[in-house]
């Protein structure tokens, strides 16, 4: 288990790199840093004198790859790859474009963006249990059915619908909690409810319908058969010997996501006015900040690759049968 | 309108969407040499669900093709003009736009509310005697074939049998050949008929009284809303099969030689999906398409018209949007590669020497393909969704194409308007669910068919 | 003889249907008792509705079938009747199941001795220590070895004959006055089997168990049964005593079940040819890897240092239970495999490394049948274009009318429809499909086939007829077979010589008779001893 941890935090390096070198290629080999200079700066209106000015100030003026000109090794690490691309690494994001450092940024949105996520994640998987098991118990009757219809109605409604009407329903017509807006500290829940329920509501098609299924499959196998022969009551066929073997493929599903928690929720925290990551990085598309898009890009990856790890510890703590190797 | 006046336009979606439908519909025939992959087809199209989810499917299809046969018109010359040189006006129409009669064309001010008469915000305006007042000024284009304005609910009425009734016509004419053809069918006919019918009568209606009011109202800009989300099913259904479509290939063929060949093609391939995977997708396609947007300003000269830069980032879209959902298609195809490459039939074809080529032309891929079809049909829905939340985040379609998303974006503070405005919401969201509801119902028979899980044999 | 009174279960009238189908009934009037101590044995070969009579009665049906008709008498009630809590205080209580697949019967996350715990904690008053106590008694009455240990593992980490005593124990927990036994031991190696019967059989006396006996396996039935049904079609055509009906069966369907046993007392002559195939210290071993830098730190020895040869026109079987690297063999010498050391040479040729394309003219001389049947063919090409394949990857440089030709010349040979060669592999039968791949190996001509349990997925009447064609093709055209099985029963009449394979080495060689008769290794006369005899 040790070993294979190991083995797995040095193969995490290779995919790093490899992201690395992928955000690099998009961010100034597509477009080359005086091209970025120039679409913010205002396309056609501009002197080069100005474009100069944005690239030096921003530590854009090196050779990509390779300084020839530089001495010694400057000549690999004066270069806007090694400068730009390699500090991910060290977790030196440098400064966004409007001069705030990217580190301080990220570590102060973390909080609401937690806040936010954690509760909805919890609730979330809880509910969808909950209604996937009770599907399951009434199965093969009309109630099934009916769930059904109304778990893949409920999915194909575009989260945007579930976050606009509920924001006019629960906040305007109803006036029960404030449309949007955060506060820091415990009053924040009045802020956090209606996207909490929200997300969770909006989840219930997809999750509680894969749930099923997934219940469904461990039902029909032959240990839920010898549960019955045993004498099992439906339920406890159901709790004791269905769930904790659906368990686990519901486990990769959900564990990898959990270090993805922190990145925050894009479309709940924008509309809910939120200052979490999920803003923080739509405001950076929107401002087209690369310096902050390519920081997330990164962090999102390791987040990433954690949960992959992750996912596999659990696995052999639910799964007596899996040993890593 | 006479051939000459017009100017076909090629844009590059357009070339993939037919050339897509070409090589589906061809892929398709193919498959039905095979008793067992008919037997699954029938099995989807013989409950009634399936027949109404495909028909209505194919009729946003319909729409979406004849809305990708873009032409520009010729401009009436103008004094001062070289009477030789023929000058093409600046925007693009479909043939689409033609069928819809006149409904792009009406403009009003601002906000009108469906089926309204009068403008749905105040206005100044002079009476009679010249006195300034504030009021809901006329509509230009809703109901002025009326001479009395208190018609409007009884014209309304028959405006709407009119327009049934040219449907159903419509309707029953498609569906002659086919009655005639098959009386005996297993398959559902009836239902078919009756869901054309149904799919039919709606078009007429939209249609015909769409050009005489605004149906679903018209937006802040003062565009007719049912227009623009009749143009927006293009967009959608575009999004939802392109994207699949352009990156299949590739998984197709890494994820195919990674679980056959195995070793360091399968460590290479595996390196190559865990990286893309790993990066958050939405931040992928935000760098991507902003880098792209950046890369098209910069090069106008690329383009002739407005339209093909946004088909170009269009298109740019399609790709990211395929190279983030491609990750799991290959780890998909890896694995039942792995476990069809075990099987006695593979080691068969070894035994006798069968070349890998052959071997994965004639034993892998043919069973892989339930795969490969359930991926693209369970993707579909999911784009279509994804491209809403993408235009609403701005990196998107263009803003100036007519997209369900570009139309939440716009409208997503009405309904905190006093008073509420609340049919470009409806409008997009309408056109949209239907979409993605057929589209997932259909998706769940057809993985439900073609999953050799639920096969009835041994 | 004992009548109805004296019977604990007795089935009256069953019928089952499939739901809201007015298809054929899965089962028409079944009726049977069975009596404490006594196993009555329900024989048949699949989809005959065995198993569907087992679980109709426990009411364990699945959705899809419906029971339409019939009284399920037990304990001077009507099972049919009682309410779905009644039942599950009966099942596992009175009336205990053990299915075919014993790892998979079993929850794979929870420890052995929860599950035999968890039975006790429904249906008795005992507390935690009680229970315990009485688990780790159960597992020392089923043979489970250091039970104090083994309650708290988990079932894969049980050998297969382990996790059938586990089961076994599930069921016995509670003292129930019925045993239904679902084809117990269809999933084990012959000397498990043994085992595990002759522990049903005394737990059948010592208990006075009713037990249930569900079997496609005569052998079987022979040696544990003392009432015999046989099941056709969803009927039940025959009872009798064991001895009356392995004497004298009433029935036609009966005595072609008894008859398609394969012959034992005559044993086919050895000849002496020259070899034809000679596998001189073959090894093949698949490397464990262990540690961060995943070093090989020892070796998996799945074929170790095997010998043999196999003459022109010989039939060779290689004998082995699973796991034993017999089918590992085959693979070596199809170079399907890499082998780790030793030579194959085939007509003098060495072959064992032989690159893909340098081996590919040889390809045609040596050819392989394998044991899945459903497996075996490409779902999705027509029987045509199967047994073409190896004549166009080939070059054997026949026109398409020639290969055509061919095909229809061979399946006739195999005793299927020409007509039929553009079909389907799904929609012919498995000892059709078993015929169809022998066609495809015959079509290139070879001179050796590998027979890799051709028959082990195949019911006993179908066997016959794969075998027998196997040995008329052998006289007719002379080929040579490596013929790899578990089943020493088919043996006999089939095999010149027989090789005995245990944990990767043979232990034993000789012509079938000395083999069979006078064998010099324990471990052959264990599985001799093993073997269920009709």
């Amino acid at each position: 288990m040790f070993a294979y941890i190991v083995r797995r935090l040095f193969y995490t390096i290779p995919i790093l790199i490899g992201v690395n070198l992928i955000t690099f290629f998009l961010f100034f080999v597509v477009n080359s840093p005086a091209d970025v200079a120039r679409a913010h700066l205002g396309e056609k209106y501009v002197t080069q004198q100005a474009i100069d000015n944005w690239v030096a100030e921003k530590g854009y003026d090196r050779p990509l790859m390779f300084n020839s000109h530089a001495p010694g090794t400057d000549k690999i690490t004066d270069t806007i790859f090694f400068q730009k691309s390699l500090g991910l690494f060290t977790f030196d994001f440098g400064q966004a474009d409007d001069g705030r450092d990217i580190t301080t940024d990220v570590l102060t949105r973390m909080g609401p963006s937690l806040a936010l996520a954690v509760p909805s994640f919890i609730i979330g998987i809880w509910v969808n249990i909950c209604v996937a098991l009770v599907v399951v118990m009434f199965r093969c009757t009309q109630l099934d059915k009916a769930a059904v219809a109304l778990f893949v109605s409920l999915m194909s409604i575009s989260g945007l619908f579930y976050i606009i009407g509920g924001q006019y329903l629960v906040a305007t017509v109803w006036r029960l909690v404030p449309i949007s807006g955060f506060e820091p500290g415990w009053m924040a829940w009045k802020f956090l409810v209606l996207p909490v329920v929200i997300g969770v509501v909006s989840g219930i098609g997809l999750g509680a319908r894969w749930y099923r299924t997934l219940f469904l499959e461990a039902a029909d196998q032959d240990f839920a058969r010898t549960a019955r022969a045993k004498g099992v009551s439906e339920l406890g066929v159901l709790f004791r010997h269905v769930l904790p073997n659906a368990m686990l493929p519901i486990l990769t599903g959900v564990v990898v996501v959990i270090p993805a928690l922190f990145m925050g929720s894009l479309l709940m925290e924008a509309f809910f006015g939120i200052p979490g990551l999920g803003s923080y990085m739509l405001d950076a598309i929107r401002a087209q900040d690369f310096a902050i898009v390519r920081t997330m890009v990164f962090v999102g990856s390791v987040l990433y690759i954690f949960g992959l790890i992750l996912t596999d510890i659990s696995y052999t703590l639910a799964d007596p049968r899996v040993r890593l190797n | 309108m006479d051939i000459d006046s017009i100017k076909p336009v090629i844009l590059w979606t357009d070339i993939l969407i037919w050339l897509l439908v070409i090589s589906l519909s061809t892929f398709l025939f193919t498959l039905r040499k095979n008793p067992e992959s008919r037997a699954q087809w029938r099995q989807v199209f013989s409950s009634r669900l399936g027949m109404v989810t495909f028909i209505v499917i194919m009729s946003y299809i319909v729409l979406a093709l004849i809305d990708s046969l873009h032409f520009r018109k010729v401009l009436p010359p103008t004094a001062g003009q070289d009477a030789n040189t023929v000058y093409y006006s600046n925007t693009v129409n479909s043939v689409l736009d033609v069928l819809l009669g006149e409904m792009s064309e009406r403009k009003e001010r601002s906000y009108s509310a469906p089926f309204s008469l009068k403008s749905f915000t105040k206005e100044n305006m002079n009476d009679a005697e010249g006195v300034l007042y504030r009021g809901y000024p006329d509509l230009h284009h809703a109901g002025s074939h009326l001479t009395d304005k208190t018609q409007h609910k009884s014209d309304l009425l028959l405006q709407s049998l009119i327009g049934i009734a040219k449907g159903l016509i419509a309707g029953l004419l498609l569906c002659l050949p086919f009655r005639l053809a098959s009386k005996q069918s297993e398959l559902p006919l009836f239902t078919g008929v009756v869901t054309v019918l149904i799919v039919c009568a709606i078009l007429g209606w939209m249609i015909h009284v769409g050009n005489l009011y605004h149906v679903l109202g018209t937006d802040r800009a003062g565009n007719d809303t049912l227009y623009d989300s009749i143009k927006g099913i293009r967009t959608g259904v575009l999004i939802g099969t392109l994207s699949t479509l352009i990156m299949m290939p590739i998984a197709i063929i890494l994820g195919i030689c990674s679980g056959y060949f195995k070793g360091w093609v399968d460590d290479g391939v595996q390196y190559i999906y865990i990286t893309l995977s790993s990066i958050p997708g939405i931040l992928l396609i935000a760098a991507a398409i902003l880098q792209f947007q950046v890369f098209i300003n910069l090069n106008p000269g690329f383009f002739e018209v407005g339209l093909e830069k946004a088909d170009a980032r269009f298109l740019g879209l399609c790709f990211i949007l395929g190279i983030t959902s491609w990750a799991g298609l290959c780890r998909l195809l890896r694995a039942e590669t792995l476990k069809i490459s075990q099987l006695p039939y593979v080691q068969a074809a070894h035994a006798f020497g069968v070349s890998h080529i052959r071997i994965i032309r004639q034993h892998i891929l043919p069973n892989v393909m339930h795969i490969i079809l359930i991926t693209f049909v369970l993707d579909f829905s999911g784009l279509v969704l994804a491209e809403a939340v993408l235009s609403y985040i701005g990196v998107g379609v263009d803003s100036t194409m007519p997209s369900w998303g570009n139309m939440i974006n716009l409208a997503r503070s009405e309904l905190s308007q006093e008073p509420v405005v609340w049919w470009n919401l409806l409008g997009a969201f309408f056109f949209m669910f239907t979409l993605v509801l057929a589209a997932n119902l259909f998706s769940d028979l057809v993985s439900e068919a073609f999953n050799p899980k639920n096969r009835q044999e041994r | 003889m004992q009548d109805d009174k004296q019977a604990v279960l007795s089935v009256r009238n069953l019928s089952v249907e499939v739901t809201n189908s007015s298809a054929t009934p899965v089962l028409k009037d079944i009726s049977f008792n069975l009596y404490p101590g006594e196993i009555f044995a329900l024989v048949g070969e699949s989809g005959s509705g065995k198993s569907v009579t087992s679980l109709a009665m426990m009411r364990l049906l699945p959705e899809a079938l419906t029971i339409t008709g019939g009284t399920v008498l037990f304990d001077g009630r009507d099972l049919f009747c009682a309410t779905e809590e009644e039942m599950t205080a009966v099942r596992g209580n009175r009336i205990a199941m053990i299915f075919q697949e014993a790892l998979t019967s079993l929850n794979p996350v929870k420890k052995v001795g929860a599950q035999i715990e968890e039975t006790l904690k429904l249906h008795s008053q005992l507390d935690t220590k009680e229970r315990r106590a009485r688990v780790i008694e159960l597992l020392e009455e089923v043979g489970v070895p250091h039970p104090e240990t083994r309650i708290d593992w988990f079932p894969h980490q049980l050998s297969g004959g382990q996790q059938q005593r586990v089961m076994i124990a599930i069921a016995l927990a509670c003292e129930p006055d019925v045993l239904i036994a679902d084809e117990p031991t269809t999933a084990l190696d012959v000397t498990i089997q043994k085992q595990v019967l002759d522990l049903i059989r005394n737990l059948a006396r010592s208990r006075k168990l009713a037990v249930l006996l569900i079997t496609h396996d005569m052998g079987v039935v022979r040696e544990t049964a003392q009432r015999v049904g046989v099941m056709y079609r969803g009927e039940i055509i025959e009872e009798d005593p064991c001895e009356d009906f392995f004497r004298n069966p009433q029935q036609e369907y009966s005595r072609r079940l008894i008859n398609s046993l394969p012959d034992q007392k005559h044993f086919r002559e050895a000849c002496h040819p020259h070899p034809l195939l000679e596998v001189k210290g073959l090894k093949v071993h698949f490397p464990q890897r262990k540690g961060v830098l995943q070093r090989i730190h020892d070796w998996t020895k799945a074929v170790d240092d095997i010998t043999l040869s196999i003459g022109r026109a010989e039939t060779l079987a290689l004998v082995g239970e699973s796991g034993c690297g017999k089918s590992s063999t085959g693979h070596a010498i199809l170079n399907l495999a890499s082998i780790t050391d030793g030579s194959i040479t085939f007509e003098g040729q060495t072959i064992s490394g032989m690159s893909r394309t340098a081996m590919l003219p040889l390809r045609r001389k040596i050819q392989v049948i394998f044991q899945d049947p459903y497996s075996s063919m490409n779902p999705r090409m027509t029987i045509q274009r199967v047994i073409e394949e190896g004549m166009i990857s080939l070059k054997m440089g026949l026109t398409p009318e020639q290969r055509a030709e061919r095909v229809i010349d061979l399946l006739q040979r195999v005793k299927l429809e020409p007509e039929h060669r553009f079909r389907y592999p799904h929609e012919f039968s498995g000892g059709q499909r078993q015929r169809i791949a022998i066609a495809r190996a015959l079509a290139v001509e070879p001179e050796m086939i590998i027979c890799d349990e051709p028959t082990s997925a195949l019911d006993v009447s179908t066997r016959a007829e794969v075998l027998n064609l196997l040995q008329e093709l052998q006289r007719d055209l002379g080929v040579s077979y490596l013929f790899i099985t578990h089943d020493l029963s088919i043996i006999p009449q089939l095999a010149h010589r027989v090789a005995v394979m245990k944990d990767g080495k043979i232990v034993e060689v000789g012509t079938t008779e000395a083999v069979l008769t006078e064998p010099r290794h324990s471990y052959t006369r264990e599985l001799l001893s093993a073997v269920p005899h009709v």
